[in-house]
């Protein structure tokens, strides 16, 4: 389930120990070994370009601002006045309410198709979900603009402020618009990701794990959670992380619902602004050079953050990864 | 072993197919109470089919069906209504390989099924029954100091162990053991055949086993099974000194299998 073979090509490359006894010299290895090296460098190349160009691009920006620039929350481009904190807030609040979401759809459904749907049911449904992924982020936005933001306004607000309105959480207008809406079409974006790798998490339990459980007498459902949760642990926390780095840098869709406002609310409600849809909404707009800047440093420390949460997510597979063995 | 010995199992009338490849053909048997009945037998004569008929995990493979009866304590385990779960609890089961949970720690392992269907118990209370299946299954004394450890940092023929004692924990009436040793080295299967010696004077042992010497060993009585029938079944001693058909005697003589 690994998929980091990317170091791989530049790896092989490294140069053959010269030996003195004759051999036959293999062009077409060597002419491949070349290629495929050259290949895995560009990659990195163009990693380290994205960074060195955002970092040269902003540059201005980051010696105005310097620290402020994170931790201040006045984003007013009229005012020259340049804080990122909302939008970094935006971004994480957001993603991490559509995980929130994400994660019982996802897993229920894998589970529900590892373990209980009959074969019939798997693959069209399967299939079904693998096509969520495929529809173009801003589909996605046109329906949350006719469908979701008119639900939320009559429905689904309404409904959350009625009961748990007493939290702050719940409370403050409903515009339709705001972080909760681009919270819930992030969820519907990242739920596919999530369930499919979950699902082929689930279907690689072994079939002795099942019956290990089945036969001390466990139910269906504590089979499941003697044997196939605990077993797909490590895989499941890598769907989720796979899911939280798409909705980090996800923008259409988003910019689409969320209200663009860049305020740090308390109030999932109130519409909000994330590092993507900022970057989206304003840069033809950036009438400055300042602000051009600003937005490119919004982009550097968009950047900073995915990689972040990726070496964390990875990190945070290493260290609850189930050891080895254990049965077939 | 006495002549007069209660039957626990009764097999009446069993046919089981995979799919429309029938396993097993009209299988009938008595399997007494508190001793070891060993199934022997050639590869793919369904001695394995057999023994995961008595306790229902046949069904669980996609396709697989059975029919016929299986009596335990004269009552049909697979009359309807009958739950399978309920079935599995009072029939415990031992695999080829170990298979402790690998997450779980040994003390988790021992304990896995006593926390099944809300079985809510103080940790007094599990404490003291975990020590009495870990001892019950001769690794106590091995794992004492270690039970936070992981299930499958043990040694292979420990882990079996670990696994016989997850299945006395919930305490059940019958053990079955398909090929229980065939990924142990011979110094763990020396270890779980004199476990076996002591379990059947308490639990009613049915063992799968694809070594006669085992048998001999191991069971007071033996079944032989060839090509989906039962071919012969008897005492231990009676059937490996003067078996009645020929194929059990082909079998038991080495000619074929």
């Amino acid at each position: 389930m690994d998929s980091e073979s990317l170091e791989a090509p530049w790896m092989a490359a490294r140069p053959t120990v010269r030996s003195t006894v004759p051999r036959r010299r293999n062009v077409g290895d060597r002419v491949f070994r070349l290629l495929t090296a050259s290949f895995g460098l560009t990659l990195l190349l163009v990693v380290a370009s994205i960074f060195l160009v955002l970092c040269y691009q902003s540059r201005d920006a980051v010696r105005t601002f310097r620290w402020a620039f994170l931790t201040t929350s006045v984003w007013d481009p009229v005012a020259r006045e340049f804080g990122a904190l909302p939008l970094i807030y935006g971004t994480i609040v957001s993603s991490l309410l559509a995980l929130a979401q994400a994660i019982p759809l996802s897993v229920g459904t894998a589970l529900f198709l590892s373990e209980l749907a009959p074969s019939w049911v798997r693959a069209p449904v399967s299939f079904l979900v693998e096509l969520l992924a495929t529809i173009p982020s801003v589909v996605y936005g046109l329906w949350g603009i006719f469908v979701l933001v008119p639900w939320m306004r009559s429905y689904i607000g309404p409904a959350l402020s009625g009961t748990l309105g007493f939290l702050p959480m719940f409370s403050g207008p409903n515009y339709g618009v705001g972080m909760l809406t681009a919270s819930m079409i992030l969820a519907v974006m990242i739920v596919p990701y999530i369930t499919s790798v979950a699902h082929e998490v689930f279907q690689a339990v072994p079939a002795a794990q099942r019956e290990a459980a089945l036969a001390l007498g466990a139910t269906r459902w504590e089979m499941i959670r003697l044997a196939v949760l605990p077993y797909g642990r490590t895989g499941v926390i890598g769907a989720v992380m796979l899911g939280l780095g798409r909705a980090i840098g996800e923008t259409m869709a988003v910019t689409m619902v969320i209200g663009n406002r860049a305020d740090v609310s308390l109030s999932v409600f109130a519409p909000a602004s994330t590092m993507a849809s900022v970057i989206a909404n304003e840069f033809t707009e950036a009438t400055y050079d300042l602000y051009l800047q600003a937005l490119v440093e919004v982009g550097l420390v968009l950047l900073v953050v995915t990689v972040v949460v990726n070496v964390l997510a990875r990190l945070l597979v290493w260290r609850v990864a189930a050891p080895a063995g254990g049965g077939h | 072993m006495t002549s007069t010995t209660r039957t626990k199992l009764e097999v009446r009338q069993l046919d089981a197919w995979f799919g429309t490849t029938q396993a097993l053909h009209d299988i009938g048997l008595a399997i007494p109470e508190r001793a070891a009945t060993a199934i022997i037998g050639p590869s793919g004569c369904g001695k394995s089919t057999l023994i995961r008929c008595l306790n229902r995990m046949h069904e669980i493979v996609p396709g697989a069906r059975v029919s016929g009866q299986v009596l335990l304590d004269g009552e049909d385990i697979y009359r309807p209504g009958v739950d399978p779960v309920q079935v599995r609890a009072r029939v415990g089961m031992v695999f080829q390989r170990p298979n402790p949970f690998p997450t779980m720690s040994i003390y988790d392992n021992a304990a896995a099924g006593l926390l099944l269907s809300g079985g809510r118990r103080s940790r007094a209370d599990l404490d003291a029954a975990v020590e009495h299946s870990l001892r019950q299954a001769a690794l106590w004394d091995e794992v004492e100091d270690s039970l936070d450890a992981s299930g499958v940092s043990i040694s292979g023929g420990q882990q079996q162990r670990l696994c016989i004692a997850r299945a006395l924990a919930v305490e059940p009436e019958v053990i079955l053991m398909d090929e229980p040793c065939s990924a142990l080295d011979p110094i763990a299967t020396t270890k779980i055949e004199a476990l076996i010696h002591e379990l059947k004077a308490q639990y009613t042992i049915v063992i799968v086993t694809h070594s006669m010497q085992q048998a001999a060993r191991v069971s007071d009585y033996t079944v032989f099974m060839y090509l989906g029938k039962l071919i012969e079944f008897g005492s231990t001693e009676r059937l490996f000194t003067t078996p009645q058909k020929k194929e059990t005697e082909d079998y038991i003589t080495g000619r074929f299998g």
